[in-house]
Order: structure tokens, then C-alpha cells, then sequence
């Protein structure tokens, strides 16, 4: 009988694998930012995993990196956004392959 | 690894993939939005209540309703005529799937030597709050300070650029 954590490790893997998958193919910045996402949650599911059948889960390491790493994704999201609609209003469009220029 | 496990992670998978595939964006942050509450009650399966409820809030409460509110302000809703995969499609999906056979392998290859966790770890919220008042407290000051400093930062990034300013 295989360990669950090695069930929870290849679901995270499946996420991360998703995430990039819509980052790297989708055309609409914000669905590139919603792949980000995913990653970053594929990444906070392996902490709180390793930190479940880790040696020691008293310690409460994981588990803070993890809730860290929410508090940090939730800003991310908020500047990835608001850069979004800022490029939205100067190019009018939110298709990343017009936005081939870096001149504005 | 009961049924429930099976359930909730189809349900976290399905939701991701919906998000990523489907044409209508604002179709994808629903799905999204599943995906997060699946992987919310993935970290409720693994005995980290505060994470798995600090999840929902965050996620599904300020970044779903935040990622709504700039497709709508976008205009995104739509599907463009020249589709919504960009032309380099094929390559993104071999990098995606190189990278998750290189994962899988890995732990496929380590799974039998995996720790078992027998013992169920109680943490309660009390916990929580004594270690980030005392070990952790200057990374809870420095993601306060991040937090104020991104959210200020995103909304004068936004912000309407005044008439003849340009």
C-alpha cells in the first residue's frame, strides 16, 4: 500500500502541470494569470502535504509557508490584475500576441 | 486515500482543467472557483483546517471576485474570432506535459519509501496565533507591509490616467 502522500504529491503535480499548460497556451492575459494561480496552489498543496507526513507536524513550518504564500499570491494577483486593465486602456486590447511592442 | 480523497481531487482537477480550456472567461473563473474549493477541502482532508479556510476566503472571496471584476472591465466575456489559444499551442502543451511526466516519474519512483503519518496532527487556531505573534512575527509584519504596498501599487496602477496628462 503506497503512502497517501504520494497520492496528494502527483495531484499537485497534475495541478502545476494544468497551470502551466494554460499560461503557456492561452492567448488572454488574464487566463495566463489564472495558470500562475494554479501553480502557486499545486505549490501551497505540496507544503501542507509534506507537512502532514512530515517527521515533525507540531512544528507548524508547512503550514505557515503555506499561509504565506496565500497572503503573497493574493498580492499578486491584485498587481498582475490592475496591470492588466492598465495595458487594457493603452492598447485596447488583452491579447498577448498584439502586444508585441515595448514602445508605448 | 478513501473515496473521498478520489472525489475531492477529481473535483479540484476537473474544475483546473475547465478553467483552463473553456472558450468564455467568465465561464473559467467559475470553474476556478471549484477548482479552489476542492483544493480547499483537500487541505481540510489533510488536518490543516486554518489553511483550508483561509484558502476559501482568499481565494475564492477577494482573487476569484478580483479576476471577475477585470475580465468585466476588460470586456473579456467574448470569445475572440481568431480563438483563444495563441499559435504556439503545441509547445506549451509538450513543455506542460514533459514537465508532468517528469514529476509523476519522480514521485511514482519514491512513493514506497514515502512516510506513512500515522499520527494525527492536532492544531488548533490558538496554536497558530501564539507561533505568528512569536516565531513568525516579522514575516507576518513584512506580508502586512507587502499586502498594503501591492494593493496600493495595483490601484494606481489601474487608476484612470487624467485628461492631457500624456
Amino acid at each position: 500500500m503506497a503512502s497517501p502522500l504520494a497520492g496528494y504529491l502527483l495531484v499537485a503535480a497534475l495541478l502545476f502541470a494544468i497551470g502551466l499548460a494554460g499560461a503557456l497556451t492561452r492567448r488572454n492575459a488574464i487566463l495566463v494569470l489564472i495558470g500562475i494561480e494554479l501553480m502557486l496552489n499545486a505549490a501551497n498543496l505540496n507544503l501542507i502535504a509534506f507537512w502532514r507526513y512530515g517527521p515533525h507536524p507540531e512544528a507548524l513550518t508547512g503550514m505557515m509557508f503555506a499561509i504565506f504564500s496565500i497572503a503573497v499570491a493574493a498580492a499578486e494577483a491584485a498587481v498582475g490584475l490592475g496591470l492588466v486593465i492598465s495595458i487594457y486602456r493603452h492598447a485596447k486590447t488583452t491579447d498577448l500576441e498584439q502586444m508585441n511592442r515595448m514602445k508605448g | 486515500m478513501g473515496f473521498a480523497f478520489y472525489l475531492v481531487s477529481a473535483l479540484t482537477i476537473g474544475g483546473a482543467l475547465a478553467a483552463v480550456l473553456l472558450k468564455n472567461l467568465v465561464h473559467c473563473v467559475l470553474a476556478l472557483t471549484v477548482g479552489f474549493l476542492g483544493l480547499a477541502l483537500l487541505f481540510l482532508q489533510l488536518d490543516a483546517q486554518f489553511a483550508g479556510f483561509a484558502q476559501i476566503l482568499v481565494y475564492i472571496g477577494a482573487v476569484a471576485i478580483l479576476v471577475v471584476f477585470a475580465i468585466l472591465l476588460t470586456r473579456g466575456s467574448e470569445p475572440p474570432k481568431e480563438g483563444v489559444f495563441s499559435k504556439t499551442w503545441l509547445a506549451g502543451l509538450a513543455i506542460a506535459a514533459a514537465v508532468f511526466a517528469v514529476l509523476g516519474w519522480a514521485v511514482l519512483r519514491v512513493a514506497p519509501w514515502l512516510p506513512q503519518g500515522t499520527s494525527t496532527p492536532s492544531v488548533t487556531v490558538h496554536q497558530i496565533g501564539v507561533e505568528l505573534m512569536g516565531r513568525y512575527v516579522l514575516p507576518l509584519e513584512i506580508v502586512a507591509v507587502l499586502l498594503t504596498a501591492a494593493l496600493l501599487g495595483a490601484v494606481i496602477v489601474a487608476m484612470h490616467e487624467k485628461e492631457g496628462a500624456k
